[in-house]
C-alpha cells in the first residue's frame, strides 16, 4: 500500500474523533447516572460517591420488569406472525408467479416509503372501535400489516431467484403445493429468514409512535415507548432518567455485541433491497 | 386446465394472510386518511366535509408553512451530512485503516443505529442541555460565552436535533459506502496509486462513480429519517421551542391527538406521505438506471 505517511496519521485522527463523538454521549449518560438522584451533575465527570443504587431504583420505578416482558411478548407475537406470512406471500408472487403476481408486488412495494405517521390517526380510531385499544394488540396487529410491504418484498427477492428445476423435481414426484413450500422451499430460505427475523425484531424493540400513540399503560408498551414514558415522568432527576436509559439500551446493546456480524449485515441488505 | 386453477386458488391462499393484514392495517387506514382529509372533525362529534381546505391551509397557516419548512431543513443535517461525512470516513477507513481500526470504527461508528430512537434523543438531550457536555467542552476551550441550553434556544434547536440525526445515521452511512467500497475493483485503486493519486483524485474518479447504488441508498433512507422523523424530535424539543423544530410527524401528533383537528392532522399525513414519494422516486430512478 502506498499511502503518505501524512494521509496515514490524519486519516486514524478522524477515526480517532469520530470514534470518540459516538463514544462520548454514551459515557455521559453513564457518568451521570451515578450521581445522587435529583442533583444535576455537569457534562462528563466522575462523581465523589457513585450511587450504583439508582439502577435499582430506575429499575423499580419504570417497572423494568414488566416493560422487559411486554416487549418480549410483542416481538414474539409480531415476529415469527411476519415471517410465515411474508415467506408464504413471497413464495408465491415470486416463485409460483400466480397470475396477478406483478400487481401485487406493486401494491406491497407502494408501502415500502410510507411514514407510520401517515396511518397513525386512523388506526387510533381502528383500534378503538374494534376495541383493542390500550391492549399490546394494537401494538402488534398494525405492526405485522406495516412489515408487510418490506417484509414480502425481501422474501420474494430470494424466490425469485431460485432455479425452478428444484420445484419441477419435487412436483414430478407428486408433492402438493403446501410440501413443496415448507419442506423444500422454506428450509433453503433459513438464510434470508434469519436476516428478515433479525431486522424485525429490532424494528419491533424500538417503535415508538404505536406504542405512543395507541397504548396508554407503559407497561404493555415496547421498550422505546416505556423509556418515553419514562422520560416524561422523570424528565426533572436527571441522573435516574440516565440510569433507566442506560437499562432500556443495555439489551440492545448487549445482542449486537453478540451478533454483531448479524445484525449489520442484515440492516445493510435491508437498506438495499428496499 | 383444472389443475391449473387449482394451484392459482392455492397460490392466492398464499398471499391471503399478508395481504388481509396489510390491506386492514395499512391500506384501510390510509384510505381513511384521505378521507378525514377532507372533513373538519375533533375525533368525537360529527365531521362536516370541507373539501380542500385543509390543504389550502397547509400553504396559509404559518404553523403548518413552518413545519414543512423545516423538514426539509432537516434533510440537510440528517441526509446531506451523514452521506458527505460518510463518504468520507468510509475513503478513509478503506486507504488507512484495513485491518483492526476499521474493524473497530466500523462496530463503534454502527452503534448509534442499533438504540431505539428514544434513548438516543434523551441521551443528547442530556448533551445539548445547559449542564451537559457540549457546554462544559465550550467552557474549556475557553468559548463559555457561547454556552446555552441548545435545544431550547430558536435558533439553535433545529440544528441541534439535526446533529442527534447525524450521531445517528452517520455510522449507518459510512458502513453501507465502505461495503460498497470493498467491492470496487482493487486492482483500480492499485492502479491509481502507482500513478500517484492522492486522497482526493482516487475519490473523485474512482471511489464516488462506483457508487453511484449505495449513494442512492443512503440518500432514501435518510431522506426518509428525516421527512418522517417523529422519535427523536418527541423527546429532545416536543416540536419547540414555539414551532421551532415542528416537524410533519410531530405536527400530526400534535394537531390529532392534542389538538382534536382530526381533519388537519390528516391532510397533513398526505403532504407528508405525498412528499416523501416525490423525493424518492426520482433518488431511485437516478441510482440504478446507470447499468452495473
Amino acid at each position: 500500500m502506498k499511502v503518505a505517511r501524512q494521509e496515514l496519521v490524519a486519516g486514524r485522527a478522524l477515526l480517532a474523533v469520530l470514534i470518540a463523538i459516538t463514544i462520548l454521549p454514551f459515557l455521559s449518560i453513564f457518568t451521570t447516572a451515578l450521581y445522587p438522584s435529583g442533583s444535576v451533575p455537569v457534562g462528563v465527570s466522575w462523581p465523589a460517591d457513585p450511587q450504583w443504587g439508582n439502577f435499582v431504583d430506575a429499575f423499580k420505578v419504570a417497572n423494568m420488569g414488566a416493560l422487559l416482558a411486554s416487549s418480549v411478548f410483542i416481538v414474539l407475537a409480531v415476529v415469527p406472525i411476519s415471517l410465515v406470512i411474508s415467506t408464504m406471500a413471497g413464495f408465491a408472487i415470486g416463485l409460483l408467479r400466480i397470475p396477478g403476481a406483478r400487481l401485487l408486488l406493486l401494491l406491497f412495494v407502494f408501502g415500502l416509503t410510507l411514514p407510520f405517521e401517515g396511518i397513525i390517526t386512523p388506526l387510533y380510531f381502528l383500534a378503538r372501535q374494534i376495541g383493542i385499544l390500550n391492549t399490546r394488540l394494537a401494538i402488534v396487529l398494525p405492526l405485522i400489516g406495516l412489515f408487510m410491504p418490506f417484509a414480502v418484498f425481501w422474501m420474494r427477492a430470494h424466490f425469485v431467484n431460485m432455479p425452478g428445476e428444484v420445484s419441477e423435481a419435487a412436483r414430478v414426484d407428486g408433492a402438493s403445493t403446501w410440501d413443496l413450500f415448507w419442506r423444500i422451499h422454506v428450509p433453503l430460505a433459513r438464510a434470508p429468514i434469519a436476516s428478515l427475523g433479525i431486522l424485525m425484531s429490532v424494528w419491533a424493540w424500538n417503535q415508538f409512535l404505536l406504542a405512543l400513540v395507541l397504548v396508554e399503560d407503559p407497561t404493555q408498551r415496547t421498550m422505546a415507548g416505556g423509556l418515553g414514558a419514562f422520560q416524561g415522568h422523570y424528565a426533572t432527576d436527571i441522573p435516574l432518567l440516565c440510569a433507566g436509559t442506560i437499562l432500556i439500551l443495555l439489551p440492545t446493546l448487549l445482542l449486537f455485541v453478540v451478533f454483531q456480524r448479524h445484525v449489520i449485515a442484515a440492516l445493510l441488505q435491508g437498506s438495499v433491497k428496499g | 386446465m383444472q389443475g391449473v386453477r387449482r394451484q392459482t386458488f392455492v397460490g392466492w391462499l398464499f398471499v391471503l394472510p399478508a395481504l388481509a393484514m396489510y390491506g386492514l392495517f395499512v391500506l384501510q387506514p390510509l384510505a381513511l386518511t384521505l378521507q378525514y382529509s377532507f372533513y373538519r372533525w375533533d375525533g368525537v362529534g360529527p365531521a362536516t366535509w370541507v373539501g380542500l381546505s385543509n390543504y389550502a391551509a397547509m400553504l396559509t397557516e404559518p404553523k403548518l408553512v413552518e413545519t414543512l419548512f423545516n423538514a426539509f431543513r432537516l434533510v440537510l443535517f440528517f441526509s446531506v451530512v451523514p452521506v458527505a461525512l460518510g463518504l468520507v470516513t468510509a475513503s478513509v477507513i478503506h486507504r488507512v485503516a484495513t485491518g483492526r481500526l476499521g474493524a473497530v470504527s466500523r462496530t463503534v461508528l454502527f452503534l448509534p443505529q442499533v438504540i431505539p430512537l428514544v434513548a438516543a434523543g434523551i441521551i443528547w438531550g442530556r448533551l445539548l442541555s445547559l449542564s451537559g457536555l457540549i457546554n462544559q467542552g465550550l467552557t474549556a476551550i475557553g468559548l463559555g460565552d457561547l454556552a446555552r441550553a441548545w435545544l431550547g434556544d430558536f435558533d439553535t434547536a433545529l440544528p441541534a436535533v439535526g446533529l442527534i440525526g447525524i450521531w445517528v445515521l452517520l455510522g449507518f452511512c459510512t458502513v453501507l459506502l465502505l461495503t460498497g467500497m470493498s467491492k470496487v475493483d482493487a486492482a483500480l485503486y492499485e492502479s491509481a496509486r502507482i500513478d500517484g493519486a492522492g486522497w482526493f483524485r482516487e475519490f473523485r474518479s474512482i471511489t464516488l462513480p462506483s457508487l453511484r447504488q449505495e449513494i442512492g441508498v443512503c440518500l432514501t433512507v435518510t431522506i426518509i429519517a428525516a421527512l418522517a422523523a417523529f422519535d427523536v424530535v418527541y423527546v429532545s424539543t416536543g416540536g419547540g421551542p414555539g414551532n421551532a423544530t415542528a416537524v410533519p410527524g410531530i405536527q400530526i401528533y400534535i394537531l390529532a391527538f392534542l389538538e382534536r383537528q382530526v381533519g388537519l392532522a390528516s391532510a397533513l399525513a398526505v403532504v407528508l406521505v405525498i412528499l416523501v414519494l416525490l423525493v424518492i422516486l426520482p433518488i431511485q430512478r437516478l441510482s440504478r438506471d446507470d447499468a452495473r
